[in-house]
């Protein structure tokens, strides 16, 4: 779609007077996962400058939780990041329940982090298959959807919901675990197991897909920190850093599993920092499936909540990096202030790095390999 | 099936005519009216424009995969305007994105449909408080089916596609020819 | 701020303190508890150390729930930003989120910082009035409070002296008003 772009050509970049053409993307655009919208400024093929837009999903959900209860916040957070819907719910119960000083049941711990677990593999199977479109092989989608129908179809036993679950709840999840989860879990991770070996085994080692990702859009890790990216594209550039291990919340202290790291801070690391995530992932669960015992799924909280005034900040590992919520109490029923840092937001900023000097035939694969999910964008 | 045409035999000369080839192609052929006959080509093929909004877009994008594939119904997705029948507006509209919208809208071809797809496109939904979100999409283009849910399962999007193509050869056998939109009107965002 | 009144706390106060943990301050309390602070370690060894590293400036220094907290003068910003970057003893190189908070007598700018060497963590607090809110930018420390300084200009008006590119990022150009703020009204709609 053609947009007229109002912006003058004289901002920073001192090339911007000789370029050759000014290209618009989106707001409407296959490949930009959203409603995403990119302006590169090119000198033949090559990107001089990369400006990008946001805001076209901005439904203020930060202003909205200032006039909702705290239960009724959780939808909200359903869907910000609504690839990873339960990840954010936990984020924003955590913080709820930091500035309460609940004792969340052990049982509870353990449902949370398998079905966040899970849907990290759900999140990344996304993006494994969207990111073989934007490289332009088709069939990785078709698997990648498969997959995650799977798990989707185990949520939906477990919660009720294919995609915004409300599940997770202040001090504890909703209800328990169905009868037949034990099994329809084992059955699963069987499946997963194969899925993911099936889908490395389709795409990583394309050589088409290698061509097109290798050495593409690099960074280093102290731009990365500098911009404050976060996540798999944080690790893919070679930065041992995730919020499971070095501040462990929850019960994530419990399990054995490693952080996979990439080495060149490319397009194809953080792409396979992903795959091997998914597998760190599986193993969590199984973990955390032979831990887990019978118990309370729930502490005791008033009906309507009422942290104690105060603010407290939360980091939690969503799938796409380090989601935080900022919470702000005056002692009522409904926060005073939310604020989320949302991981995509820091990562998306890195893109100006990113595709500084980039061919433009990048500029879709680079951006897919952010793994941008625009309702956290722009919340 | 041999085709031989109109030529002169022995029998058909001077001023009988000739025998039609209508009858020899199709010898059981049904008659239609033309826009019922359009209507069934249109419903069977609609080309969707895709591009998804919101949370919804994640459920339309399963509803064409493996899983679900839509693509059964004849509805592939097409991420120009130009070539699309369909806009399935699938997720929460905000008044920044109001403006590309209509004009995507604009830039579809005669005849063309909208699917509300989701309680946000239908009336903002979960957002109706919010300051930035459109209460519904009906304020900027018209509206033919509405799918409600949040987001809408992927068989409830099958659903709504299906009640479109119900509503595109209705529309054809009460001689409702399909809506051909005024020019096109940019003055409000 | 809720702007309800309170409804809930006439309803059988007695039952329902009893169900409660004994954690939780009583709810009949005449004022509203306050979240209590808990700092580690790590949070008091930094506590002790922000003083000595900031002893040009005039800090004050508290605590919010697990988090050292320095509330520090609007114009100061930039400098206390890049000494707690560049400190070896403080190494905050990643920057958390930058979040404005409307006290409606005032806006509180919080830089939520985190230090990957050192794994502590901080909060520098700035207050600015809401008629003429003006912070320096933090840019130039790092690169990544670009966008969260555009939002906080965006929904909150808070203008981030110095910073290259102060456009609107999530609003769209020409919108009226700073909706994050709590004067800002919500969009109403009658039944009908």
């Amino acid at each position: 779609m053609v947009q007229k772009v109002t912006e003058t050509r004289t901002q920073s970049a001192d090339r911007l007077d000789e370029v050759d053409m000014m290209l618009n993307m989106g707001p409407q655009h296959p490949s930009t996962h959203g409603v995403f919208r990119l302006v590169v400024w090119l000198d033949g093929e090559r990107i001089v400058k990369a400006e990008p837009h946001i805001g076209y999903l901005h439904r203020g959900s930060e202003k909205l939780c200032e006039r909702e209860d705290y239960a009724q916040i959780i939808t909200l957070f359903d869907r910000l990041d609504y690839v990873a819907n339960l990840n954010g719910e936990l984020a924003f119960c955590m913080a709820a329940e930091k500035l309460m000083g609940l004792e969340v049941p052990e049982r509870a711990w353990y449902i949370r982090t398998i079905l966040c677990e899970l849907n990290r593999i759900a999140s990344h199977m996304l993006f494994y298959g969207v990111y073989g479109l934007d490289a332009g092989a088709m069939s990785p989608v078709l698997y990648g959807f498969r997959e995650r129908e799977r798990i989707i179809l185990l949520f939906e036993a477990v919660t009720g919901a294919r995609m915004m679950h409300n599940y997770i709840r202040i001090g504890g999840v909703k209800e328990d675990l169905p009868d037949d989860f034990n099994k329809r879990m084992a059955t699963l991770i069987d499946e997963l197991k194969h899925g993911i070996d099936e889908c490395d085994r389709l795409l990583s080692r394309s050589e088409i897909f290698l061509e097109r990702t290798k050495g593409v859009g690099t960074i280093d890790g102290k731009t990365a920190i500098d911009y404050g990216v976060s996540g798999p594209m944080l690790r893919a550039a070679g930065v041992k850093e995730d919020v499971r291990v070095s501040e462990p919340y929850g019960i994530y202290d419990r399990f054995d599993f490693g952080i996979p790291v990439g080495t060149n801070g490319d397009c194809w690391d953080r792409y396979y920092v992903r795959i091997l995530e998914m597998r760190e992932s599986l193993s969590i669960i199984e973990q955390a499936m032979q831990q887990m015992e019978p118990g309370d799924i729930a502490a005791k909280v008033r009906r309507i909540a009422r942290p104690p005034k105060g603010e407290a900040f939360i980091r939690t590992e969503s799938p796409r990096g380090d989601f935080g919520v900022f919470l702000v109490s005056d002692g009522g029923d409904k926060p005073y202030r939310v604020k989320v840092r949302a991981p995509s937001f820091a990562n998306l900023q890195a893109i100006t790095h990113l595709l500084r000097d980039a061919y433009i035939a990048d500029a879709v694969v680079v951006l897919g390999s952010i793994d941008i999910i625009l309702g956290e964008v722009d919340r | 099936m041999e085709i031989s045409g109109n030529q002169p035999t022995a029998s058909t000369t001077g001023n009988t005519p000739g025998e039609a080839i209508f009858e020899r192609v199709l010898p059981n052929a049904l008659v239609a009216k033309s826009n019922e006959l359009f209507a069934l080509a249109r419903k069977s093929s609609l080309w969707t424009l895709s591009f998804g909004l919101a949370c919804c877009a994640i459920e339309m994008i399963d509803a064409h995969m493996s899983h679900h594939d839509l693509d059964r119904f004849g509805v592939v997705t097409w991420p120009s305007p130009r070539q699309a029948d369909v806009m399935i507006v699938a997720g929460t509209v905000v008044k920044k994105m109001a403006e590309p919208i209509k004009r995507l809208y604009e830039q579809m071809p005669d005849p063309k449909w909208v699917i509300a797809m989701g309680s946000c496109a239908t009336n903002g939904g979960p957002y109706y408080r919010s300051y930035s979100v459109v209460m519904g999409v009906d304020h900027l283009v018209p509206v033919d089916v509405y799918v409600p849910g949040c987001p809408p399962r992927p068989e409830a999007l099958m659903y709504g596609v299906m009640e479109l193509q119900k509503k595109i050869s209705n529309d054809a056998k009460n001689r409702k020819l399909p809506v051909i939109t005024s020019k096109p009107d940019t003055s409000t965002s | 701020m809720s702007d309800e009144p309170v409804s809930e706390d006439s309803e059988k106060p007695k039952a329902e303190a009893k169900a409660e943990k004994p954690a939780r301050p009583a709810r009949k309390e005449p004022e509203t508890p306050t979240a209590p602070v808990m700092l580690d370690e790590r949070g008091e060894a930094l506590s002790g150390v922000l003083p000595k590293v900031f002893s040009d400036f005039e800090i004050e220094y508290s605590a919010a729930m697990d988090e050292v907290v320095a509330i520090v003068k609007p114009k100061d910003i930039p400098e206390v930003c890049r000494i707690a970057k560049e400190d070896e003893r403080l190494n905050f190189d990643y920057l958390r989120s930058i979040s404005v908070v409307d006290y409606e007598e005032r806006l509180e700018v919080n830089y939520h910082l985190f230090s990957l060497e050192n794994r502590h963590k901080m909060v520098i607090k700035t207050s600015v009035s809401p008629d003429d809110p003006h912070v320096p930018t933090a840019t130039g420390v790092w690169r990544g409070a670009d966008w969260h300084e555009r939002e906080g200009h965006d929904l909150f008006g808070v203008v981030f002296d110095d910073h290259p590119n102060l456009k609107p990022l999530v609003l769209y150009e020409g919108f009226e008003g700073f909706p994050g703020r709590k004067s800002f009204p919500f969009h109403e709609y009658e039944e009908w």
